[in-house]
């Protein structure tokens, strides 16, 4: 199946042998064996893994200057991760249950996620306002200036992921939906949502850590 | 998807279920078998149709008109510039803050958002879908999305002409601390409104490069492998892959230095007395923001030439009628050259007091990048060899792109080198040097680009006694203005200075060149206007361009209609049995075959090892 070669294989193609004549004529048009939505999520997720190595890179050329200042981190942080982990758990169980076709276990699972997402939100927002009443303000030290930023483009992506929640849940709820959409799209904000668990990890642990 | 499709599948899938009673769970199919028509979305109305459109050939030709007009200005920008420098005793209008603040928006007008725009905004969604077989891009509504945030990134950038203190001077590298420390012009306003512009752009062109990059590998028409598209597609492609890469490069600079210049942190401020008083800033490395700057920065002089050698490509093949010398050899040379260039952008900073090793690694790399560029320009030249050359407008502006870069690229060889840049660096040898090799060379392209492709979008052709005046007066104007620059550049004349002062390293003669320089760009920017002209009138009173008028082989002329309407192609998408360069193929009556023509048709042609 031409679908399946490595990226150095097609570039070494020889298109002028009658073999590679016959078996390009049938060629598909399709280079990997995704969907157009699935390669479109993928390549966001590596847009978006860019983004943050860069942070991070920022962040770790900064951490070693004098002035650095660590950061308390309340237990809370830890709840919220928690919260987070399970929020990406139930987008697992939706995917599992939507494969199956019971649509409405996967109902529950979505409904789960949005109040486990607004609350990981909320949380976030109280460990801002225990880390003013401390005196950690924005701009008072640059390892403060982090740990908002961060933050802050964190919960920015999970918005933009339950933007894309929100019409799942919307389509599944009132709308009439075809099976194969719908098991395509929350397979894809699934692993979206794993993602954004995964750089949640690495953040956190990067500043538990410095 | 259509509904009947999604039916069809649904279907399908529960028959397999009844037959194989051990499956226990449906799971999605990974591949959609065939290629199924896309679901388009007809316009309705004129606001559909014009402004809030979804089909990439209006968006592509919107993405141009902006490019375009923001071009203008940042041109006539480069015009006062220019008389400043030439005559400073007769024009008194400009102070040193107004010339920085041109210089910035010069720069970054024509790097990001003409040439970045046009490039994969403009020519991109126009020719992609056409060019590999598909109806539209995959996303379409993302697609206009990405229009309307670049336009809006756009309105930003204007707007800081009109807040208080102007826009920003900071030089379009906008290096901290000196681009939010006041005795910046626009140190207040202008730097955020520009970096919010910047963000903004990059979040929309984000959204267009994933529509440009899935439906190149992706949605392709049956029988079009990534080894038979046109080198047009793999410069775009290459190019859009690169900038969904160095992108978010900028987009970290931009967010972290907004929050310096906002809300008072120090990502990038060093701890810095001003006025004999101390500011709030400590800490932060100025340094990083140009590491950030230029990873962004030299995959960006990629960005925009990776398109320009595909489509000038394509245009030689074209009007020499041969097919491209070494097809494989241009792509792997594309694909070299955008994955070493990300390996090369410290070679901006040689004077930021860095180890010499480091310096000695990218003066390295830069120079080994010149290997594959090398190849093309001698693929160029041999596909030229023995052709049977049409001199009209695209081949014209193909010739004096390959003389142009072979130029700027040569002089890009002594600027690699840290021992020859050091002095060099910061004077007009520099500007000499990026301004042919990625201002004028893909410009040139553009102009090209645009003589070929207007039959096309109009069904015209341009005017051909205009578009002559245009190509020898932009092409030898453009050599007047640059050539002289090197020799200032060379008896030390510093960039980026308001006037020269009563330096007495600087000759007079200097003044002269100056002043001679200004006269030829003014000259030059002329002839842009003539083109400007030319473009708007051809559309009516243009001479009548039949079907496929270059008789050319890729896709996009072989549409049902000319101009191709929404949808591109009839009601088949054509399948695609050969490569884009079957020219004067030995045994066939034509002298070209299209890429859509089976084999059938065409039984005496021999096929040629490529």
């Amino acid at each position: 199946m031409n679908n399946r070669r490595s990226f150095f294989q097609l570039l070494s193609e020889k298109p002028w042998e009658q073999s590679q004549i016959t078996e390009d004529n049938n060629h598909n048009g399709k280079t990997l064996n995704l969907t157009k939505a699935n390669l479109g999520v993928r390549s966001i997720i590596t847009v978006n893994c860019i983004f943050f190595s860069l942070f991070i890179v920022a962040y770790a050329d900064r951490m070693f200057i004098h002035d650095w200042q660590t950061i308390p981190k309340p237990l809370l942080l830890w709840l919220n991760t928690f919260v987070l982990f399970l929020s990406s758990i139930f987008f697992h169980k939706a995917k599992v249950y939507s494969d199956l076709q019971e649509f409405q276990k996967v109902k529950i699972s979505l409904s789960v996620i949005g109040f486990l997402s607004a609350l990981f939100i909320v949380g976030q927002l109280i460990v801002w306002k225990k880390l003013m009443n401390l005196g950690y303000f924005f701009n008072s030290n640059i390892a403060n200036s982090y740990f908002y930023l961060f933050t802050t483009l964190h919960v920015m992506h999970l918005l933009g992921g339950l933007f894309f929640w929100k019409n799942i849940t919307f389509k599944i709820f009132y709308k009439n939906y075809t099976m194969l959409n719908i098991q395509s799209s929350i397979k894809l904000c699934a692993m979206y949502w794993h993602f954004l668990f995964l750089v949640w990890l690495v953040l956190f642990g990067l500043m538990l850590n410095s | 998807m259509s509904e009947d499709y999604n039916k069809f599948k649904l279907e399908a899938k529960s028959s397999e279920m009844l037959n194989d009673e051990n499956t226990s769970s449906i799971k999605i199919q990974d591949t959609e078998s065939e290629v199924p028509e896309q679901d388009l979305y007809h316009p309705k109305s004129f606001i559909t149709k014009w402004i809030f459109c979804q089909d990439a050939k209006v968006i592509g030709i919107q993405y141009s008109i902006t490019a375009i007009a923001i071009g203008l200005v940042a041109l006539v920008l480069s015009w006062l510039m220019r008389l400043q420098l030439g005559f400073p005793e007769t024009f008194s209008y400009l102070t040193p803050a107004g010339y920085y603040q041109f210089v910035t928006m010069h720069g970054m007008i024509m790097v990001v958002y003409l040439l970045t725009a046009l490039f994969l905004g403009g020519f991109g969604n126009f020719l992609i879908p056409l060019m590999v077989g598909a109806r539209d891009m995959v996303f379409p509504y993302v697609n206009m999305i990405s229009y309307w945030m670049y336009f809006i990134a756009v309105i930003v950038l204007v707007s800081s002409f009109f807040v208080p203190g102007g826009p920003t001077g900071a030089g379009w590298t906008l290096y901290p601390p000196q681009a939010i420390t006041s005795g910046t012009p626009g140190s207040n306003g202008g730097i955020a409104l520009m970096l919010i512009s910047l963000s903004l752009f990059v979040i929309g062109f984000t959204m267009g490069g994933l529509n440009y990059i899935v439906t190149i590998l992706q949605g392709r028409t049956r029988g079009m492998t990534l080894m038979r598209m046109p080198l047009t597609i793999w410069g775009i492609f290459t190019a859009t892959v690169l900038a969904m890469l160095a992108f978010p490069a900028l987009i970290v600079a931009c967010i972290m230095m907004t929050l310096d210049s906002l809300l008072g942190t120090s990502f990038f401020m060093p701890s810095m007395v001003q006025m004999g008083e101390h500011l709030k800033y400590g800490g932060g490395s100025p340094i990083l923001f140009q590491h950030l700057f230029w990873f962004f920065g030299h995959p960006e002089v990629y960005i925009v030439a990776l398109p320009a050698f595909g489509i000038v490509s394509d245009l030689i093949s074209v009007h020499a009628r041969k097919n491209i010398f070494g097809y494989r050899m241009m792509v792997w040379a594309i694909v070299i050259i955008g994955a070493l260039s990300f390996f090369v952008w410290a070679h901006h900073m040689y004077v930021s007091g860095m180890n010499p090793w480091f310096g000695f690694f990218f003066a390295t790399t830069t120079l080994i990048i010149a290997v594959p560029t090398a190849i093309k320009v001698y693929n160029w030249v041999l596909t030229l060899w023995r052709g049977n050359i049409r001199l009209n407008i695209p081949m014209l502006f193909s010739l004096a792109f390959i003389i142009t870069f072979v130029n700027g690229g040569i002089t890009g060889l002594f600027l690699g080198n840290v021992i020859v840049d050091v002095p060099l660096s910061d004077t007009y040898f520099v500007v000499a040097h990026f301004h042919m090799v990625m201002g004028i060379a893909p410009i040139l392209v553009i102009f090209g680009g645009i003589y070929h492709w207007y039959p096309l979008i109009t069904g015209r052709f341009l005017h051909e006694g205009m578009g002559k005046f245009h190509f020898w007066v932009s092409f030898l104007g453009s050599y007047a203005i640059y050539f002289p620059m090197h020799y200032l550049g060379f008896i030390g004349v510093p960039r980026r200075y308001y006037e020269m002062y009563n330096s007495p390293y600087i000759p007079t003669s200097a003044q002269g060149l100056n002043a001679f320089i200004t006269v030829a760009a003014l000259i030059v920017g002329f002839a842009q206007l003539v083109f400007l002209y030319n473009i708007i009138s051809s559309i009516r009173l243009g001479k009548i361009a039949e079907k496929n008028p270059w008789q050319a082989c890729s896709l996009e002329w072989q549409t049902e209609y000319v101009p191709p309407r929404h949808g591109n192609f009839g009601k088949k998408l054509p399948i695609v049995y050969r490569w884009a360069y079957d020219f004067s193929v030995p045994g066939a009556k034509q002298d070209y075959i299209p890429q859509n023509v089976p084999p059938s048709e065409v039984p005496e042609a021999r096929t040629e090892k490529t």
